[in-house]
């Protein structure tokens, strides 16, 4: 599986005195391969969660195409892009996003309750032969996913309940519920301590070694022992960082 | 649907307080159409029965019976009186121009006293002349009425034994009328032998309101169908220049009072329905609207896991279409436990003719009424349905960090 943006860029119209436009993102390229896990470090406000969006289907760039084997995002329709963000990419957006109305296992399975399981095909990204889970299997796999980022316990609280690392932990289990070939990430250790950092860093670690591609958006010092490829934005600007 | 479906139901569980509310709104929606239709509807029904019960051109009743407003009294509110005219004027009227037709009636009141069952307005006619209760009463009873046989009003109750007694004079109700939503659903019918009978019975009993009455002639109002080529203005203004002590009325302008009143009433009622809608549509707008920015942030995490923007719409549309529902499910039933049971005391308020709609009427009028509410309910989140729709994700997350 392989995410591939061509001369993408993004800017933005400033409304104020005058009219302005603003460069988020100037001109640049980014493969995400399956196995791989690549790094964005930067300053906020450098562009960093803009490229994430973009590459996550959320956010048109201004120039440039984004590619998923081979699949141009953009020149999908709205229903099309949708399905495909539903079961191919899991994202992990920054600050809380869990959704109070739902508990903690119910905002897990969300994903999962969009469309019906023959639809999304939860299952494509497995391998041949796999069985196809039913309800059960997929709560099985929340229940499993909370019990790796360590808050199965409070599966059947709301969010109002969570602390700040909790929370992200939540949105984390829930970008893997339906077993997607990328994973996003935006800044997902925010908030958590040293030990929780660590524990979802290996994580995303593993999933890049069961086969996804990962992007890990982080003002995370050590998240770079885990990535496989390093950039740096800065001011809009995307430049490798030899290790 | 099942993702809207039960994130709608969850929503609306996690504030009661506020679905709540807006159920409560919903109903109001609901009601104010139900009721409010039913009881134009209502009135619409008596004006037209009282017309078609009148059945007259001109009604001619004695000066003060029309002055004193007895006899919009006794059809309207159904408040029970006894006036009579002259033998000498009756037969005046009758030798006027331009009468077709023209059938005497005595309108007479029981006495709240043991000699009556019960207190109501006694109503005589000529069966030889009549042309304005009789067709009537053929709906309920097509026997030739015998002296000491009554037919009875819809709102009176009948005893077991069928039995009534009228100053010591015994009465056999051989029938009730349908329902007319006039003062006449309180009244009984008669023949003019039973009134004769009942008068000299009261008579006997010295009653002084009978004093002056002669029993085999006495007369309370005239009902006239005007002749042909005749127009009724013209016959009414005939007999109110040539015979002196009646006052002869064209029926339509009775009517027209009434109309006016009901006209009234009606417009009222569209007002506060008008009033009702603005405001709850309103507040209805406002708090999706609320809801719609409250949820923003949630509504972007659903477009990051694969919601396609009219999953949002549809999200934020079944919220409504279950509240509006919910609402308006109340809101008629609420109406019909007001309306229906207290159709009388609503009548007796309003002092107009009021008949209520058929079963099936009314039961159309709840279905138009669901549906109306439930949609102008629903509509009420359209605007912010589109908005979540339009909404750009990641800008959201952005901002909500």
């Amino acid at each position: 599986m392989e995410l591939k943006a061509t001369k993408i860029s993004r800017q933005y119209r400033r409304q104020g005195k005058g009219t302005n436009i603003f460069t988020a993102v100037q001109e640049t390229d980014l493969l995400l391969s399956s196995g791989k896990l690549v790094e964005i470090e930067g300053r906020s406000g450098s562009g960093k969660s803009t490229i994430l969006n973009m590459m996550a289907g959320i956010l048109a760039p201004t120039t440039g195409k984004i590619e998923l084997d081979g699949q141009d995002l953009y020149a999908m329709s709205d229903k099309e892009l949708s399905l495909l963000r539903n079961h191919r990419i899991g994202m992990i957006p920054q600050g809380q996003t869990g959704l109070r109305a739902l508990t903690v296992l119910e905002n897990v399975l969300l994903p999962a309750m969009l469309y019906p399981q023959e639809e999304t095909g939860v299952h494509k990204d497995k391998k041949e032969g796999q069985k196809t889970s039913g309800e059960n299997d997929l709560t099985a796999r929340a229940l499993s996913l909370l019990e790796q980022v360590g808050i199965a316990h409070l599966k059947d609280a709301g969010p109002d309940e969570l602390s700040g690392g909790e929370l992200r932990r939540l949105a984390i289990a829930r970008a893997l519920i339906m077993n997607p070939g990328i994973i996003l990430a935006d800044e997902p250790t925010a908030d958590l301590d040293d030990e929780n950092t660590r524990a979802v860093l290996s994580l995303l670690r593993k999933c890049a070694d069961e086969g996804r591609a990962v992007l890990l958006v982080t003002h995370e010092r050590d998240a770079a022992d885990y990535a496989d490829q390093i950039f740096r934005m800065d001011k809009g600007v995307l430049s490798p960082v030899t290790v | 649907m099942k993702f809207a479906s039960t994130l709608a139901t969850k929503n609306m569980r996690r504030r009661p307080v506020r679905t709540a509310a807006m159920i409560l709104l919903a109903a109001f929606l609901a009601f104010s159409v139900f009721a409010g239709s039913l009881i134009v509807a209502s009135l619409r029904n008596g004006l037209k029965s009282y017309e078609d019960r009148l059945g007259a051109d001109v009604v001619v009743v004695p000066y003060e019976a029309r002055t004193h407003g007895q006899f919009e009294s006794i059809l309207l509110q159904g408040i029970p009186g006894m006036f009579s005219m002259s033998t000498k004027d009756y037969q005046k009227v009758l030798g006027r121009e331009g009468i077709g037709a023209a059938a005497p009636q005595f309108f007479l009141t029981s006495a709240s006293a043991s000699c009556c069952s019960v207190s109501v307005q006694i109503i005589g006619f000529d069966p030889e002349l009549d042309f304005t209760v009789q067709p009537w009463i053929r709906e309920s009873y097509e026997d030739k009425l015998e002296t000491g046989d009554v037919i009875v009003g819809a709102d009176l109750n009948l005893p077991t034994d069928r039995e009534v007694q009228f100053f010591n004079t015994r009465c056999k109700a051989v029938a009730q009328m349908e329902k007319t939503g006039t003062g006449l659903d309180t009244a009984v019918y008669c023949t003019m032998d039973t009134i004769e009978l009942i008068i000299r019975n009261a008579q006997k009993l010295g009653f002084k309101a009978f004093d002056n009455v002669n029993p085999a002639t006495a007369v309370s109002a005239v009902m006239i169908k005007v002749a042909d080529g005749y127009a009724p203005e013209q016959v009414a203004g005939d007999i109110n220049i040539h015979v002196k002590h009646v006052q002869a009325g064209q029926a339509a302008n009775m009517f027209s009072g009434i109309a006016d009143g009901l006209s009234s009433v009606s417009g009222i009622i569209r007002i506060l329905i008008i009033m009702i809608w603005i405001l709850a549509i309103a507040v209805l707008a406002v708090t999706f609207a609320m809801i719609s920015h409250e949820r923003a942030k949630e509504f972007a995490v659903l477009r990051v896991i694969g919601a396609s923007r009219n999953m949002l719409s549809r999200l934020l549309l079944t919220e409504s279409v279950a509240i509006s529902a919910i609402g308006s499910v109340c809101g008629v039933a609420a109406a019909a436990l007001v309306i229906l049971p207290f159709s009388s005391l609503i009548s007796t308020k309003l002092r107009l003719p009021y008949l209520m709609p058929g079963a099936g009427t009314i039961v159309l009028f709840a279905a138009g009424s669901l549906l109306v509410s439930i949609l102008a309910g629903s509509l009420t989140a359209a605007f912010s349905a589109y908005r979540v729709s339009r909404q750009d994700a990641a800008f959201t997350l952005r901002e909500g960090v």
